[in-house]
């Protein structure tokens, strides 16, 4: 059993059994894997918390009820299977700035922290304009060969290596 | 048409979701694909993971679910679309992906390793930019949303062809990127 104890898996292995996880979602489920939608449901559902039942009444928590979902669970059990295999390979560490991060922009917590609350902001708000994130999109509508995912998750990746190109050669340096 | 019988009891949907979320953590995890240094190595076009992971799960999936299909024990759920949704919102989340250096998914399971900068700034960003969503979404769904709109169709569907040649294709040319990959040593 030393596979399960190393740091990596291959890329490729690992995508094959994403892939396999996917058949047997749809299978058993009838669902494809997704995860941004349960970010909106949180969000509707503290909103929700917070100013009360009327929330419900917004249009578009109308399509996206602020409900407990299946999506809601799948993306409720990620970081614990990410915490069990970081476990099982002795890499899980408490960090607050990468060291990707810390070699570039430096080692302040605040200065990272608020570029990944930016960031998040984005993430959040297009996953959402676009209907789907790198799993919804990426993975499970390219698989199914839908034109919307394709189109997204070409965006996705356009804009995310602008992004990063320019936030590491220009304020890098 | 569709056949359902394989499709689990309400009861036991939600245990089998979150035992599927618990194996999908724990292969990004495993993958690497977790890590701010993985992901931005990707968007620097320096580390291919992401791209080797993303495409074999296309790849797989798209096999299996073709065969499932053929069978009738799935059912497509293809997201609808247009030029106004899937590109523009797609460059808003690359601009925020360079920024944060995970994706939704992947934000969830760096939580799970310890990486803070995922939970307390990427998950609680992803929170505020969703909510600013449910706020502006009456003002653009009318507009913006429907600019360019195509609905759900699939690449077959749009070349006017059989499914299974798409496919094919489809697997042909994913093979021929990760194979030019593997060789490039990337």
């Amino acid at each position: 059993m030393s596979w399960l104890t190393m740091a990596r898996w291959p890329a490729i292995a690992v995508g094959i059994a994403i892939g396999l996880l996917e058949c047997l979602t749809f299978l058993l489920l009838d669902k494809p894997i997704g995860c941004s939608s349960a970010f909106a449901r949180t969000s509707g559902l503290i909103e929700k918390a917070i100013r009360g039942n009327s929330v419900v009444e917004k249009p578009y928590y109308r399509l996206f009820p602020p409900v407990i979902d299946w999506e809601w669970v799948f993306v409720a059990g990620i970081p614990f299977g990410a915490f069990l295999s970081a476990l099982s390979s002795g890499n899980f560490r408490i960090e607050w700035v990468p060291s990707l991060w810390a070699a570039i922009f430096g080692t302040g917590v605040f200065r990272r922290l608020a570029a990944a609350l930016a960031g998040g902001f984005f993430v959040g708000l297009g996953s959402r304009w676009a209907g789907g994130c790198t799993s919804g999109h990426g993975i499970s509508g390219c698989l199914q060969l839908a034109l919307s995912s394709w189109l997204a998750s070409a965006a996705f990746f356009a804009g995310g290596i602008l992004s990063a190109i320019l936030l590491f050669s220009l304020t890098g340096g | 048409m569709k056949r359902t019988s394989l499709l689990l009891p309400d009861s036991a949907q939600k245990p089998a979701a979150l035992l599927f979320g618990t194996l999908f953590g724990f292969l990004l995890q495993k993958g690497g694909v977790t890590r701010y240094e993985t992901i931005i190595g990707q968007l620097l076009l320096l580390d291919f993971t992401v791209l080797k992971v993303m495409l074999s799960a296309v790849l797989t999936g798209m096999l299996g679910i073709q065969v499932l299909l053929q069978f009738n024990l799935v059912t497509l759920r293809p997201r609808y679309g247009s030029f106004g949704s899937s590109v523009i919102g797609g460059l808003i989340f690359g601009l925020g992906f360079g920024l944060l250096g995970y994706c939704p998914g992947t934000a969830a399971g760096a939580a799970g390793q310890g990486s803070l900068d995922a939970l307390f700034g990427g998950v609680g960003g992803m929170l505020l930019g969703t909510a600013f969503y449910s706020e502006i979404y009456p003002r653009i769904e009318a507009s913006v949303l429907r600019w360019g709109s195509f609905g759900d169709i699939t690449l077959p569907e749009l070349l006017r062809t059989s499914r299974w040649k798409v496919v094919i294709a489809v697997a042909a040319l994913l093979a021929a990127v990760l194979s030019a990959l593997s060789l490039a040593g990337l």
